[in-house]
């Protein structure tokens, strides 16, 4: 089962490490993290996606509320989250690929947004399960490298949001 | 005023009368200011064990032990100590000297990065980088220690924040932290669950762990089982929590505990348990006892709670809180033909032990001993053979039985009865190691000596370190692995280099009459008892 945790922390040296450590040492998954400041600078958000069953999904949340720099936890699955994750993608390319490469590129609202000779870079932001189609899209040519910022959530909005 | 002195100031605002520690460049400044205070320094002989001492003062005087090491080796020597606490969530606060906050990260000499190493070994831990923080800091600490589950805390001070000026020193009557507010109160609704399922069963039974003793609920413990003839079994931290010759107490459950005990549990239709975290050793199959029973567990740290077992009935908070509130709903129960049962359990199910007349026979011995001590004696077992005969033949009466259950560190016996006597200098306190334990600890008999805390040991010896011989015994047949302990010294001529008064025992003959002697005079005396080296604790 895969859980998305929004974590509020104290915006302080050592914070992420105390909660990358819970995970370590307690056997959780990490499947991505992201951190950042919120409108609060002395405030970070933590976007943590972990799977496991039911028990270990509840001692996350526990074992996360435990900890003294935590200020707040929510767990929610993905449908009831607005996610997205951002990725860049440096490719080769030659004469004969890049028409593909950029219709391909258009199809998933992905931009090019450097280019060399033969380089170029390619940005997305989308969710999850499409930057993971877009990946594999791009499977048959050459990757150089590429970066991802790990899966950033928020709940969806409700009424009852305060 | 600088850093040093204002920490001595927060040590002084929060009672503090011991620190055990151990001096070395990066905490000299702390020491030097504590030289104007009126709290006590006690050198110990080395780090790990000032944790263990300020673990045994805590755990008598109900009080936060306080704990002050140096940098580098000094901390990391600290670690087990304070890792021993955490598991058994003894209150501490542990200071350590750092290198200059300027040098952090160069590696330097004596630098340890002693926060992100104890990391998962404490409730909290502070790396204080500003001297003016100091005063918060230590109120926080104090307060996460002492408060919730409560744990180690550790605040690492760097020595030039000890030696640079505060500005204006206040101490913080309150506590302002917004991510932490821990459930001491139980939720009612929960409670009226609980009252409920406790007049639909005919065979209740209460587990008491270690929680009962941190939150000092012995009392409110015995009350609620005797009101409602709930009889009770113990895990090996909360023992204690009943008088051991209480006609409703049941002896420790788990792999150790009493046959009786751990029958009691399994064919009970609803257990009760208080303050314990389920762990192996009590309970090494946790899917039975939710099997055929309704499982309430009360616990003040919720992620305790469902960790090893999912309860039918959470219950978070703190269990003296939680016995009071459940006493004041208006509701009666009787299990009568239940406690008949398992009377007759514990009558017919009592483990025979046939004993090498040749030796002292430990169970016969520690019964007799803790019979002659006083009625609110500490009895502090170590690790080993000792620690299990320690927890089924000891006999508590108003007094307390310190051990450590989680981490079962040797060694823990001799620095926590230290601390123990410390913390009240009338009672009797006995410290009982087997001799591999005592080797681990026996530079203390210096600290003893120095500072004349007049601690009783009694060292079980059997030239094994037994509990590991006894488990080659049955896992590699009596293939012997790095368990002999020949080479020992000769604790006659030890006593006396120590000034300590020594007495011997070869057989139980004359056993009541040495223990009598041994207990009489307000002196330290060392007892070696001569025990079987073949002998098991099962």
């Amino acid at each position: 089962m895969k859980k998305i945790y929004s974590v509020l922390v104290e915006n302080r040296s050592g914070v992420l490490c105390k909660v990358a450590g819970l995970f370590s040492r307690r056997c959780f998954n990490i499947d991505s993290l992201a951190v950042g400041e919120t409108e609060d600078s002395a405030v970070s958000r933590m976007t943590i996606v972990s799977s496991g069953d039911q028990r270990t999904i509840e001692q996350i949340e526990k074992q996360l509320n435990k900890k003294i720099d935590v200020i707040k936890v929510k767990t929610f699955d993905e449908p009831a989250s607005v996610s997205r994750e951002l990725m860049l993608m440096k490719v080769k390319y030659n004469k004969s690929n890049r028409r593909d490469i950029m219709e391909t590129c258009e199809i998933m609202h992905a931009d090019i947004v450097d280019m060399s000779k033969n380089m170029m870079v390619i940005q997305i932001c989308d969710v999850p399960d499409r930057i993971r189609l877009f990946i594999s899209m791009m499977q048959g040519i050459s990757i150089v490298e590429m970066a991802r910022t790990g899966t950033l959530a928020l709940q969806k909005c409700m009424d009852t949001d305060n | 005023m600088i850093g040093a002195d204002a920490i001595v100031k927060c040590l002084e605002a929060e009672g503090v009368e011991y620190v055990f520690g151990y001096p070395g460049v990066a905490i000299c400044p702390f020491y030097n200011s504590m030289l104007e205070s009126d709290i006590q320094t006690i050198l110990i002989r080395t780090e790990q064990n000032a944790a263990h001492a300020a673990s045994g003062l805590a755990r008598v005087s109900g009080k936060v032990g306080v704990c002050a090491v140096t940098s580098g080796p000094g901390a990391t020597n600290l670690i087990t100590g304070v890792a021993t606490a955490f598991a058994d969530s003894i209150p501490l606060v542990c200071i350590t000297g750092q290198v200059n906050s300027e040098l952090l990260g160069s590696d330097v000499f004596q630098e340890a990065d002693i926060t992100g190493a104890v990391e998962s070994f404490v409730k909290y831990s502070y790396l204080v980088k500003d001297a003016n923080d100091i005063a918060r800091v230590f109120k926080e600490a104090f307060h996460l220690a002492g408060t919730g589950r409560k744990g180690p805390v550790l605040i690492d001070v760097p020595i030039d924040i000890q030696n640079s000026p505060v500005g204006k020193f206040k101490y913080p009557e309150e506590v302002s932290m917004r991510t932490y507010k821990p459930t001491v109160k139980g939720n009612m609704a929960q409670i009226k669950k609980v009252i409920k399922e406790l007049e639909k069963a005919k065979r209740p039974i209460i587990c008491a762990g270690g929680g009962v003793l941190l939150s000092q609920a012995e009392e409110e413990l015995r009350n609620f089982a005797e009101t409602y003839q709930i009889p009770v079994v113990s895990t090996m931290m909360g023992i204690g929590a009943m008088p051991t010759r209480h006609p409703m107490y049941y002896g420790m459950v788990g792999n150790n505990g009493k046959p009786y005990a751990n029958r009691a549990m399994n064919e009970s239709d609803l257990l009760l348990m208080v303050g314990a975290r389920v762990a192996d050793r009590a309970v090494n199959q946790p899917d039975l006892i939710t099997e055929n029973k309704v499982l309430i567990h009360i616990d003040v740290d919720p992620a305790e709670i469902g960790k090893n077992v999912g309860p039918a009935i959470p219950l978070v908070g703190d269990a003296k809180h939680i016995f009071e509130d459940i006493q004041k709903e208006d509701f009666s129960c009787e299990h009568g033909e239940w406690i008949q049962l398992l009377n007759g359990y514990r009558d017919s199910m009592r483990p025979v032990r046939r004993p090498n007349p040749d030796y002292v026979d430990p169970a016969a011995f520690i019964t007799m001993l803790s019979d002659a001590m006083e009625e609110d004696a500490v009895y502090v077992a170590d690790v080993g053979q000792n620690q299990i005969w320690s927890c089924g033949y000891h006999i508590v009466k108003k007094g307390r039985f310190l051990t450590t259950g989680g981490m079962g560190t040797m060694g823990y016996s001799i620095p926590a009865a230290m601390g123990a006597k410390l913390a009240d200098k009338k009672r009797q306190v006995v410290a009982v190691c087997g001799d591999g334990s005592f080797q681990m600890s026996m530079m203390e008999l210096a600290t003893m000596r120095q500072f004349s805390v007049p601690v009783k040991i009694i060292v079980l010896k059997n030239n094994y370190l037994g509990m590991v011989r006894e488990y080659q015994h049955y896992t590699y047949k009596d293939n012997y692995a790095v368990v002999d302990l020949s080479g020992s010294p000769d604790l006659e001529k030890l006593s006396a280099a120590y000034d300590m008064k020594f007495m011997r025992l070869y057989t139980m003959e004359g056993a009541e009459d040495t223990i009598r002697a041994f207990l009489e005079n307000d002196e330290s005396v060392l007892l070696e008892c001569i025990i079987d080296p073949m002998d098991l604790v099962k």
